[in-house]
């Protein structure tokens, strides 16, 4: 880990702030602060964060201001981003 | 019939507010489909031929997986071969600031159309994944360096928090500067295993073992191939170094064959295996680990080659392909070529090298097309001769490494083959015992590889649990096997290489320049 | 494999209809034995939706074919369990505007009058049945007897009962020749060896008029292709199986060109299925980006929610097609012990049980359950001698 203080910046998760490293991916920052899943699986409900790292998988998704189905290990964390974790599809909030 | 009979395009020919007039696609001269090692040094070496050259990459920033970076680790501290990724970046930098290339980050590439008699490719993406916009690009002549992701192999508990690849845990140092967890098992086989032990020691995580269920040792029978790849000794040396200073156990023969938790992983049990990777029954123990970073070799992705109608070869395993390409690195599809893992795992000198070739070749096929050149391309005689030394070594690392039939004996019935379906060994069983013999007839009753990932992840374990649950059986479908290889790749073959909205879709139809194909 | 054995019958193919035929042949007692090239569902069958619909189908034949297979599908149900997802949802036609409006009105008070349960919907009460249809269409027709099956489980778990019942399956086996002896039927030729058999059934899906060629026989049995779009999981976002009134004159058509019309369901997996669209390419499996855009867009006009969601495959499929848009279900004319089952268009699922249980009929020479003069094999030449 590099010994020099990284620069910082503020996201939501799931309504709570959280400061994580500058430029590093939601999953590496979500490592970073201690928490390996961020999502349930439609079926068994069954946790599941990083898996692949690379954007092949599609086990990391996350919702990020409002768009569903990012993949965390590609995206990188920006100011102020809101993110939620997802449960099932991602859709929730539009089911019927 | 008493409707009035009403042509479906007449519902159609209303575009909606929010499916918005297409942008006239980008043109180029070559475009080039991945920024690893083979991508950048074939978009650098057409542009310097003076083509128009158009870059798309999934990532963020260039240099693929291989030389993956981030602001924190850009001094290239967890990196290999770093001053030649930077000598590259920079002509590569050079040529986005002249306008040779134009460069495209973020583009998750879905489609190539195929064209017909002298017309163009069409390049069909994503564009950022946080606003999911239609791109597309038109060239005369494509390269694909998609590079490669690692095999899984499923285990009971694999799917638990924790459990990642061997990849993963490397691109969170690489692009991030993370370390995967406090207390890591690196498992698998292959000389990936030991970079990955050696970056998370540095990075100040427990590495507890590496588990290699191969035998390396073995290399030393074929010392002729090794000797083309005598700069990865010293490599090799100095991974094996670190992890001695870390004292970092090295366990050959060995392999993680469950993984347990509830919530996240604790502890893996790693067994002594067989040459055929069987368990040995009574080897078993327990290690305690927060994370199982594993990798048993490389996938080479060739979706969008096989989708395109390239021809493609068995590569390393049951399951996974890779593209066939000529001296030219072209692939039986004018026009398209491929270099780097997309080929075959090799390695990132050899991605290099075939980058080199086929940013040449891919230069000079456009420049035929538009009538500029004349003449045969000349041979890099030079190039060539290490693009051979290296084959020779990805062909033994292959045979070294390559998985073993006895690892479909350590999952159970209730381990998770579909990561994306949840479908189980026991779904798979289900399937073969109503009259499925292979990946095609699994998928269709069982589902697995029907979700996100389309099988990338589980196609290989499936059709090795296929073949054997099948045999088991004594299928009729034994009669069958050859039909079982065409069968093969149409299961990988895959219209859509990356998720599409369907409004994307919408767009790319009404754009008149999207003919059949 | 040549066991010596004569079986009664030989059902050539082992989609949807050949697994039902052959369900319902062992199930009267025949010895069968069923011959596939691929596994169960190669064909057209995997590439299936599972659509069991009387809403499509016009009065007469097809649609009293329809209503006995949407009998026999709901008996079927407790039989075949869970894993074949039989699912009585109910089927909602949309009239996008008032000039689609009256015909569908008029084409459901004739089902209505034929017997087929329809509710009218005005345009103010399609929210109530789904939620996310896009505002201003005209209304539509609600048929609630309209259902949807996973087809190729349902394939598999047929095939398995009739196995249960004494049935011999032949997977990898490919038929190479229709065996004849004193102007009968004697058996098939093989990859693997002859079988003896007195009756031959052919369901061999958009190779049916293969088949037919190797006895001699001539059906205008041609493929169809469709596409289907898949998106990734969602939730319930869709509860019926939907789709626009021009759904019906597409089937009708007899245009070789691109026919799209726009049918959305959900499945019980999550993914959305979108459809439908129906070209004469011969057996082109090439992929066609600009049909699977034209049924993306269609898909979002109907359902705005659904622009954002995310297509991660699309397949083709091919519908095997005759002339006058009906199945050929019977003995054929001219060679005794041949009898056909086939040319279903895309109604193949729905219609399966009741082709099973009329070759059933045929086979073991009972009265069948309905007439079947409309569905002859030997109409076509009766057409072309005309």
């Amino acid at each position: 880990m590099p010994e020099e203080p990284r620069p910082r910046i503020d996201i939501t998760v799931d309504g709570a702030a959280w400061s994580v490293p500058a430029d590093c991916t939601i999953a590496a920052a979500f490592t970073e602060h201690g928490q390996v899943a961020w999502r349930r699986t439609r079926r068994g409900a069954r946790p599941r964060g990083l898996n692949c790292g690379i954007g092949v998988c599609f086990d990391c998704l996350v919702t990020v201001n409002g768009m569903p189905g990012i993949r965390a290990c590609l995206a990188e964390a920006r100011p102020g981003d809101v993110i939620c974790t997802e449960e099932g599809s991602g859709f929730g909030d539009q089911g019927s | 019939m008493s409707f009035a009979p009403r042509k479906g395009r007449d519902l159609v020919t209303r575009v909606p507010d929010q499916v918005r007039a297409p942008d006239s696609p980008a043109r180029a001269d070559v475009a080039v489909i991945g920024a690893g090692p083979a991508g950048l040094t074939a978009a650098v070496t057409a542009a310097d031929t003076g083509c128009a050259v158009c870059v798309l990459d999934l990532g963020e920033r260039p240099g693929g997986q291989f030389w993956r970076f981030g602001p924190a680790t850009g001094d290239g501290r967890f990196h290999h071969e770093w001053p030649a990724f930077t000598a590259l970046r920079d002509r590569f930098t050079a040529h986005v600031a002249g306008g040779r290339i134009d460069y495209r980050p973020g583009h998750a590439v879905f489609h190539i159309g195929s064209p017909r008699e002298g017309e163009l490719f069409r390049v069909h993406a994503v564009a950022d994944d946080r606003r999911r916009e239609h791109a597309a690009v038109q060239a005369a002549a494509v390269v694909v360096a998609a590079g490669a992701y690692d095999r899984q192999l499923p285990v009971p508990g694999w799917t638990l928090p924790g459990v990642m690849s061997a990849g993963a845990a490397q691109a969170l140092l690489k692009a991030s500067a993370v370390a995967a967890g406090r207390r890591v098992v690196v498992a698998g086989s292959g000389p990936f295993l030991l970079p990955v032990a050696a970056g998370l020691a540095r990075a100040g995580a427990r590495v507890v073992a590496v588990v290699e269920a191969g035998q390396p040792l073995q290399y030393l029978r074929h010392p002729a191939d090794i000797a083309a790849a005598w700069r990865k000794l010293p490599e090799a040396g100095g991974y094996l170094a670190r992890m001695a200073r870390h004292r970092v156990p090295l366990l050959t023969r060995h392999a993680v064959v469950a993984a347990h938790g509830d919530e996240r992983l604790h502890s893996v049990t790693v067994a002594r295996v067989s040459p055929s990777w069987e368990r040995v029954p009574g080897s078993e123990r327990t290690l305690e680990a927060d994370v199982l970073a594993a990798g048993y070799g490389f996938v080479p992705q060739i979706e969008l080659l096989a989708e395109a109608g390239a021809g493609l070869r068995a590569a390393g395993g049951e399951g996974a392909f890779a593209a066939v390409v000529g001296a030219d690195q072209q692939t039986s599809v004018p026009g398209l070529f491929a270099a780097g893992e997309t080929t075959g795992v090799g390695g990132a000198d050899l991605a290099r090298i075939e980058g080199l070739i086929a940013g040449r070749a891919a230069a000079d096929a456009a420049g035929r097309a538009a009538g500029r050149n004349a003449g045969p391309l000349p041979h890099d005689r030079r190039a060539e001769r290490q693009r051979t030394a290296l084959h020779r070594f990805a062909t033994l690392m292959e045979r070294v490494h390559a998985v073993q039939p006895g690892w479909t004996g350590w999952p159970d019935d209730d381990t998770v083959v579909c990561r994306c379906e949840e479908v189980t060994v026991g779904c798979l069983r289900a399937a073969i015992d109503l009259g499925a013999d292979d990946v095609r007839s699994v998928k269709l009753l069982a589902r697995p590889g029907m979700g996100w990932c389309q099988g990338r992840i589980c196609g290989q374990a499936v059709a090795a649990l296929t073949a054997r649950h099948a045999q088991d059986r004594d299928h009729a479908g034994a009669a069958g096997l050859q039909d079982a290889g065409h069968d093969a790749e149409r299961a990988v073959s895959r219209p859509l290489a990356q998720p599409v909205p369907l409004r994307v879709l919408a767009e790319l139809a009404s754009d008149d320049a999207t003919p059949d194909d | 494999m040549s066991s010596g054995r004569t079986y009664d019958v030989v059902v050539v193919g082992a989609g949807i209809v050949g697994s039902a035929c052959a369900y319902f042949l062992a199930r009267a007692g025949l010895t069968v034995a069923v011959v596939e090239r691929g596994t169960v569902a190669s064909g057209t069958t995997g590439a299936g939706e599972g659509n069991i619909l009387l809403s499509d189908k016009e009065p007469g034949p097809e649609l009293e074919l329809a209503r006995l297979s949407n009998r026999l599908w709901r008996e079927l149900g407790a039989e075949l369990g869970p894993a074949a997802e039989l699912e009585p949802k109910g089927g909602l036609v949309v009239a996008a505007g008032p000039e689609q409006r009256k015909p569908l009105d008029a084409f459901a008070a004739a089902q209505a009058a034929a017997g087929v349960q329809t509710r009218r919907v005005s345009a103010d009460e399609l929210p109530e049945l789904e939620p996310h249809l896009a505002a201003g269409l005209a209304g539509g027709v609600f048929y609630p007897e309209d259902m949807q099956v996973q087809p190729m489980m349902a394939a598999a778990l047929l095939l398995r009962l009739a196995r249960d019942l004494g049935a011999d399956v032949h997977p990898r086996t490919e038929v190479t020749g229709v065996q004849t002896a004193a102007g009968r039927v004697s058996g098939v030729r093989t990859s693997h060896g002859a079988l003896a058999a007195g009756q031959v059934v052919n369901a061999a899906g958009p190779w049916a008029g293969e088949l037919a060629a190797m006895a001699g026989r001539r059906l205008p049995v041609l493929p169809r292709r469709g596409f289907i779009v898949v998106t990734e999981p969602l939730p319930v976002l869709i509860r019926h199986k939907v789709y626009t009134a021009d759904y019906v004159a597409n089937v009708a058509s007899g245009s070789a060109g691109l026919e799209t019309s726009t049918v959305i369901e959900g499945t019980a997996g999550g993914t959305i299925l979108i459809g439908a669209s129906r070209e004469r390419v011969g057996f082109d499996r090439s992929s066609s980006l600009r049909v699977v855009g034209l049924l993306a867009g269609q898909a979002m006009r109907l359902f705005p929610v659904l622009a954002e969601a995310r297509a991660i495959r699309f397949y083709r499929g091919f519908r095997p097609y005759c002339p006058d848009h009906l199945p050929v279900i019977g003995a054929d004319d001219r060679l005794p012990g041949l009898l056909h089952a086939c040319g279903h268009e895309g109604a193949g699922v729905g219609l399966a049980p009741a082709t099973g249980q009329l070759i059933a009929q045929i086979a073991t020479g009972q009265a069948p359950s309905l007439p079947l003069g409309p569905l002859r094999p030997g109409r076509f030449e009766e057409l072309a001698s005309a």
